[in-house]
């Protein structure tokens, strides 16, 4: 019953935002995580190579973001269970970049303006091309 | 508003972090095609992969590929950081072709040329558009929120 619940497009387009919404939270909880302690090579300086590591595993959004990226590897696994690696591979990748520009804009304030969406959709379509 | 321009050891971090993936991918690949096939049932000698030559040095590269990478979004926006990252398909794709003689049909061309371009847009704007949000504690002493990078006008 699971198994033909899991067929169709639309049990494939699930599996795959699954994908991309968990793999774009984890990665920009990380950039948040990075961005609110500031240059890793400043902290490295003071506090020597152990205490940038402890900076970084002790800031909750670092915690939170390798949560979600985890959470991304085994709903990837899950969907390459289900679909083959030509259509989630390149879907993903792609599709991520355009989430991730989005999340970055509105979560973490970065400005993004015309280069930066031109730049995103144009390798968008080129990691697509190029992972089909 | 910060603005940076990259010094040289952070385009090479940025480099690093591009390349590696695609090297990890290829050391692993390679590693774990030269071992005899595992079975589900032998789940644990897959810790026995671990410590292969080429599968030990595939890890160590994802290892540095993970602290480039943290380290890249430290100084760098993550619009900034991403085209960067998908650099690596390119050096793949033309590794492939030249190196190994491997035929790229058009539409991959296609594709490479695309991600050049769009990696180009990126890096010839600014690195870092957002404000600091360093804490007076995370902050070095006497050091301004520019850090040690180089302010553009």
């Amino acid at each position: 019953m699971m198994t033909a619940e899991l067929h169709g497009a639309g049990a494939s387009a699930a599996m795959i935002a699954t994908i991309v919404v968990t793999s774009s939270t984890g990665e920009v909880l990380t950039a948040a995580a990075m961005k609110s302690l500031g240059d890793l090579d400043d902290i490295r300086a003071r506090a020597g190579m152990m205490g940038a590591i402890r900076a970084v595993v002790t800031c909750p959004p670092f915690v939170a973001g390798i949560f979600f990226m985890a959470l991304a590897f085994f709903s990837l696994l899950f969907g390459l269970n289900h679909m083959n690696l030509s259509l989630v591979g390149p879907a993903a990748a792609s599709l991520t970049l355009v989430t991730n520009t989005i999340a970055a804009h509105f979560f973490l304030r970065e400005k993004v303006d015309a280069r930066r969406w031109t730049a995103a959709v144009l390798v968008c379509i080129g990691v697509y091309l190029l992972a089909h | 508003m910060a603005q940076h321009r990259l010094t040289f050891q952070q385009f090479l971090i940025l480099a690093f972090v591009s390349v590696s993936v695609p090297l990890a991918d290829s050391s692993l690949a390679r590693g774990m095609t030269h071992l005899p096939a595992i079975s589900l049932s032998h789940p644990l000698s897959l810790i026995g992969a671990v410590f292969t030559p080429w599968i030990a040095l595939g890890i160590a590269l994802l290892i540095g590929y993970f602290a480039s990478y943290l380290t890249a979004l430290s100084w760098a926006d993550l619009t900034f950081v991403m085209p960067a990252t998908a650099m690596g398909n390119v050096f793949v794709a033309l590794l492939a072709h030249f190196w190994l003689k491997e035929q790229i049909s058009p539409m991959r061309w296609l594709g490479v040329a695309l991600i050049s371009i769009g990696v180009s847009f990126v890096a010839h704007g600014p690195a870092s558009t957002t404000p600091p949000l360093l804490t007076e504690n995370a902050r070095p002493e006497g050091s301004t929120p520019e850090g040690t990078t180089e302010a553009q006008p």
